[in-house]
């Protein structure tokens, strides 16, 4: 059967990734260039009985989506750097508490409001640690319009599984892209439901870690009274002072991302096997380095594509074990280095390495790729 | 209905000792809202109790409902998220005056505006205790916090004519000196369909009531006593002799469509999307 294509933009299927994961509560705030996924899911949510809401401001946002989740919802909320800024706070509330919501950020160009309808890819660092204390993220970063449906799908099952809030990181020209994509069938992707608890009220611990480190928290008002704090809490869910308590609960929420990592650490290879230059790229900025790559094979330079789709926890592995034989790693991005300096951080320091930077707000070009590639080749 | 007999089924009494200091007004406030809570037998799984962060914040922890202790100035948002996704909850936000209505406020004035059937009770006691004292917009003016150590510059906000203004449908003010009658306006807040916001004036004898010269519980509600008059009395008295005073009483009490009602309304009507994958 030939499946039916569609001409799709990045933040519809981003929608239609949402809804295909079971979304059915929204709030959000009107903010370039995110502002379609919030107008789509107005007109959607109300026809599958589900809940839309404009809210006051970014903080609210993520407040209202946190406080659905919690009642027993699949949550998501959109936005671009100014309101992504403003929910860092609750990210980290959603963290502390382990409550799973998927937090899309389109990238506009920064520092402030820089460039609403502007590509960048600044905010990588930031969604890495832009709320507070020590934590563990997911953020995963589409390149197309197809794989913004299925990663939005991810990043729910992921928010399901390791309860934890998840970044779906894209950028300007994705999520403004459109393009022709074949949206899977319903059944074909694996949806993850929540999960309830099995013990009774009388014996049960909202917080206490099942073996994969996760816990069940049971949604509200299904019998199960407990408390929820952004405080250190004990495994009945209330603030303590135990030093050893406090440990166990920082150091748990980092590691049930690690121990699960594998199954989530997504990357595409393209002529890597044979290349002699590896180029490192994501998003966007991905797209232009395929072309590059392409260009620089035609007149013979042996190089190929790493193109990271997990951003974070960084695919260390991956990335050494690929770029381990490479003379030259490139990394091509549309920010000043950011992940430039994590791949050095995981390549042998004796490896060569080039950076190739782009903030200007335009598209970063194969051309300007190109060029490095030749430089690297020299 | 019965009349209220034991509250402490309630409390959590294993996690007392409460936080709150001799003296503070909190407990009068909570104590108050259980019996309102006992009164109309409200289920206990089916209350979801929503804080932010301050000392009042901290009443969600000790009382044995779904408690919900977010970050500081949020929990009517959070609240909202709570009621939108599940209508059948009865969602109420325990609050400071720090908490609603500086970090906060503009959530506050929102949920109003969208007459959510959230229930706000705000802990008004004119002052941050948690962090040791400092002005709230609700501290009155020429009074004594530790950034206002010369007497405080600002005029403070009047909650209920907020709440009225951003369109709440029950506004009511009540005060730990008279706790009866606190009791029966947030039995009559639990009662009402719509976003209800009490201003619940108590008082801080640690922080509020050193810095003012007033350094035990009885000397604030003594104080309390004189500030405050009824709505009631205001009508036979002439306009200087109220000028100043803290007006208790119920400010609104309206029927409107709840937000969450009409947005079921909504679906019905709206609820046909042709392109929907």
């Amino acid at each position: 059967m030939i499946k039916q294509r569609k001409l799709m933009q990045g933040n519809e299927a981003c929608v239609f990734g949402a809804l295909y994961a079971g979304l059915n509560f929204f709030a959000g705030y009107p903010i370039t260039p995110s502002t379609e996924i919030a107008e789509t899911l107005a007109r959607k949510l109300p026809a599958i009985g589900g809940n839309f809401i404009q809210m006051e401001d970014e903080i609210a946002s993520i407040a209202a989506c946190i406080g659905a989740s919690l009642a027993g919802a699949k949550a998501m909320t959109a936005t671009s750097g100014p309101g992504f800024s403003l929910m860092q706070e609750n990210i980290g509330y959603a963290i502390m508490t382990e409550i799973p919501c998927v937090v899309v950020n389109v990238q506009r160009l920064g520092p402030s409001t820089g460039g609403p309808t502007a590509p960048a890819q600044g905010d990588v660092m930031q969604a890495r640690w832009g709320t507070h204390g020590d934590h563990e993220m997911v953020v995963l970063t589409p390149a197309g319009v197809e794989e913004v449906f299925t990663l939005t799908v991810k990043a729910f099952n992921i928010a399901e599984t390791l309860r934890t809030p998840v970044i779906l990181l894209m950028d300007e020209v994705i999520a403004h892209l459109r393009e022709g994509a074949s949206p899977p069938e319903a059944g074909e992707l694996l949806v993850v439901a929540r999960k309830e608890p099995k013990e009774s009220p009388a014996e049960y611990l909202p917080f206490k870690p099942q073996d994969d480190l996760v816990p069940v928290p049971a949604s509200f008002g299904t019998g199960y009274r407990y408390h929820v704090t952004g405080l250190y809490h004990d495994e009945a869910g209330f603030p303590t002072g135990n030093p050893e308590k406090i440990d166990r609960l920082v150091r748990r929420l980092k590691h049930k991302i690690i121990l699960h990592q594998e199954k989530f650490l997504f990357y595409e290879e393209y002529l890597t096997n044979d290349a002699d230059i590896i180029l490192i790229s994501y998003g966007a900025s991905a797209r232009s380095a395929k072309a590059a790559v392409n260009d620089a094979r035609a007149v013979g330079i042996s190089v190929g594509l790493l193109r990271l789709i997990t951003l974070w926890p960084f695919p260390s592995t991956a990335v050494s074990r690929i770029c381990a034989n490479a003379s030259v790693v490139i990394t091509a991005e549309m920010n000043l280095g950011q992940i430039y300096a994590e791949v050095c951080r995981v390549l042998d320091s004796a490896q060569r390495t080039l950076s190739v930077t782009h903030v200007d707000g335009t598209l970063i070009a194969p051309q300007k790729i190109l060029a490095a590639i030749k430089e690297a080749a020299k | 209905m019965k009349r209220s007999t034991g509250i402490g089924k309630y409390m959590r009494l294993d996690r007392f000792p409460t936080i709150w200091c001799a003296g503070c007004g909190n407990g009068q406030v909570v104590g108050a809202l259980l019996r309102a809570i006992d009164t109309l037998e409200l289920p206990q799984d089916k209350v979801v109790l929503v804080s932010g962060i301050g000392c009042s914040a901290r009443a969600s922890g000790y009382l044995d409902f779904n408690t919900f202790h977010t970050t500081h100035g949020r929990p009517v948002a959070f609240a909202t998220g709570v009621k939108l996704a599940n209508p059948d909850l009865h969602v109420l936000v325990l609050s400071g005056d720090g908490d609603t209505t500086a970090i906060g406020g503009n959530h506050f004035i929102h949920a109003a505006r969208r007459n959510i059937g959230i229930k706000l009770f705000i802990f008004n006691n004119g002052i941050y205790g948690m962090t040791g004292g400092q002005c709230s917009p609700l501290t009155a003016h020429a009074c004594n916090a530790t950034t206002a150590p010369n007497g405080n510059m600002d005029t403070p906000f009047d909650i209920c004519e907020l709440g009225k203004a951003a369109g709440a449908t029950y506004v009511a003010r009540g005060a730990t000196y008279s706790p009866v009658r606190l009791e029966a306006m947030m039995t009559d807040a639990l009662r009402h369909d719509g976003f209800a916001v009490i201003d619940c004036v108590t008082q801080c004898p640690t922080y509020f009531g050193r810095m003012n010269k007033m350094s035990s519980a009885a000397e604030m509600l003594q104080w309390q006593k004189e500030r405050t008059i009824t709505l009631e009395r205001t009508a036979s008295l002439p306009a200087h002799a109220v000028k100043d005073k803290i007006i208790t009483g119920v400010f609104r009490s309206e029927r409107k469509p709840e937000y969450t009602a009409l947005y079921h309304n909504f679906r019905q009507q709206f609820g046909k999307d042709k392109d929907h994958v």
